[in-house]
C-alpha cells in the first residue's frame, strides 16, 4: 500500500517491478502492466497478488 | 435486490456494471465461473437466492452452459439461454434475422472447400467468410479473388477445430467507413455509435474510432425486430447503412451480440449506459416479482 489512498502498488508477477493499481481494484480484474502493457489477472486483493491472464482463447468475445 | 454476475474476466465494462449495483445499495455475487462445478441435479449455492443474474462470460462456450444451468436452476438470467445460443453462432444469427424479416446480408453456409467454394463464386469478389464462432473481428477475410478464397478455404480446412469447417460466406456490404454499434434493452435502445476505419472491418476492437449515433425512425424500428428475432435481452445490435439502398431499407443488420462490451459507447455518448442497464435490470426484477405475487 502506498500512502495515497487512491491507489495500490503491487508486484508485476512477470517482471518483478511494482506496478501502481487503483484503489478499488478487485478479484477478477484484469489490469494492464504499463510498461510492458501484459495483462494481469488481480487473484487476491488483501494483500493484492497479480497472476499473468489467460492466454486469449478462441471463443472470447461478445 | 441481489444480483449475481457471472464472469471470468472483470473487464471494464464489468466494473462499471458492478460499481452502478453497488452504488445502488443492491447486493452482488461475484461468481467466477472457473472456480464452480455445475451439478445438473442441485442447484449451486451460489445461484441460490439471487433475484436474477448477468451473464458477462467473456467464453462463448462458458456463457452457453452458464446460461442453460441458471435456467434449470430456476434462476432468471440475462441474457436467456435461447438468446445466447442464436447470438453466440453467426449462422443461427442470420437465420433468426432471416427467418423475421429483418434486413440482413445474403449469406450461405457450406461444409466442404468444394461446396465453400461454389457459395463464393455465387457472390462474387468481393464477398466476406467469417467463424460461426467469434468475435473482435478474428479471422474475417474479405476475399478478392479465386486464388484468395482457394488460399483461404485451404487454411481453414486444416485448422484444428471442426467450427473451422463450416464455412459462412456473406456477401460483401458496400457501406461508408463506418457501422453502427446500439445497445438496447429489451429492443429499447439505450444509446448508439458509430464505429470508423479505414479498414473494411469497423470493430471497436481492432481499433475504429467511435462517435455518437443518433438513431433514426427505421433504425429504431430495426433494432427492435432484431431484438425481438433473437428473444430480446440486452443485446449490441450491430448495423451497417447500404450505400445504395433498395426499396427503402438504409439498413441492414449483420450481427447481433449477447455478452455485449460498453465501454466503448460510455466513452462516445453522454448517457450513463451502465445506469440505463441496471435501471432495466430492476424494471425487470420487479416485473417478475409481479408476475409471482399475482400467479
Amino acid at each position: 500500500m502506498t500512502d495515497d489512498a487512491d491507489s495500490n502498488v503491487a508486484e508485476d508477477p512477470i517482471t518483478g517491478e511494482e506496478i501502481e493499481l487503483p484503489a478499488d481494484v478487485e478479484v477478477g480484474e484484469i489490469v494492464d502492466n504499463p510498461v510492458t502493457g501484459a495483462e494481469l489477472e488481480v487473484v487476491s486483493v488483501d494483500p493484492i497478488v497479480l497472476e499473468e491472464a489467460p492466454e486469449l482463447e478462441e471463443d472470447w468475445g461478445e | 435486490m441481489k444480483v449475481g454476475v457471472c464472469y471470468s474476466r472483470i473487464r471494464k465494462d464489468e466494473k462499471l456494471l458492478l460499481n452502478e449495483l453497488r452504488d445502488r445499495g443492491h447486493e452482488v455475487e461475484k461468481i467466477d465461473v472457473r472456480k464452480l462445478t455445475f451439478d445438473v441435479a442441485d442447484t449451486h449455492e451460489a445461484f441460490e437466492d439471487l433475484d436474477i443474474v448477468v451473464d458477462r462470460c467473456l467464453a462463448t462456450s462458458r456463457s452457453l452452459y452458464v446460461t442453460r444451468f441458471a435456467e434449470s436452476y430456476g434462476v432468471p438470467i440475462v441474457n436467456s439461454h435461447e438468446t445466447a445460443d442464436v447470438c453466440a453462432d453467426k449462422a443461427k444469427n442470420s437465420l433468426a434475422l432471416e427467418d423475421a424479416g429483418v434486413p440482413t446480408p445474403a449469406t450461405k453456409v457450406a461444409f466442404t472447400k468444394e461446396t465453400a467454394l461454389e457459395a463464393i463464386e455465387s457472390f462474387g469478389y468481393p464477398c466476406v467468410i467469417k467463424p460461426v464462432v467469434g468475435s473482435w473481428g478474428r479471422l474475417m477475410a474479405k476475399i478478392d479473388s479465386r486464388d484468395a478464397a482457394e488460399a483461404i478455404l485451404e487454411h481453414k480446412a486444416t485448422l484444428g477445430h471442426y467450427e473451422h469447417k463450416v464455412f459462412y460466406v456473406q456477401e460483401y456490404v458496400d457501406k461508408p467507413d463506418r457501422d453502427i454499434r446500439v445497445l438496447a434493452t429489451d429492443g429499447e435502445p439505450i444509446a448508439g455509435m458509430v464505429r470508423s476505419s479505414d479498414h473494411w472491418i469497423t470493430n471497436a476492437a481492432k481499433g475504429a474510432t467511435t462517435d455518437v449515433f443518433e438513431l433514426d425512425e427505421q433504425a429504431r424500428a430495426l433494432v427492435a425486430r432484431a431484438s425481438e428475432a433473437v428473444g430480446g435481452g440486452l443485446l449490441g445490435i450491430d448495423l451497417m447503412e447500404i450505400a445504395d439502398p433498395e426499396g427503402g431499407d438504409r439498413y441492414t443488420v449483420h450481427e447481433i451480440n449477447h455478452t455485449v462490451e460498453f465501454k466503448a459507447l460510455q466513452e462516445a455518448v453522454d448517457i450513463d449506459v451502465p445506469g440505463a442497464v441496471v435501471d432495466w435490470l430492476e424494471a425487470k426484477v420487479a416485473s417478475e416479482a409481479a408476475e409471482v405475487t399475482s400467479g
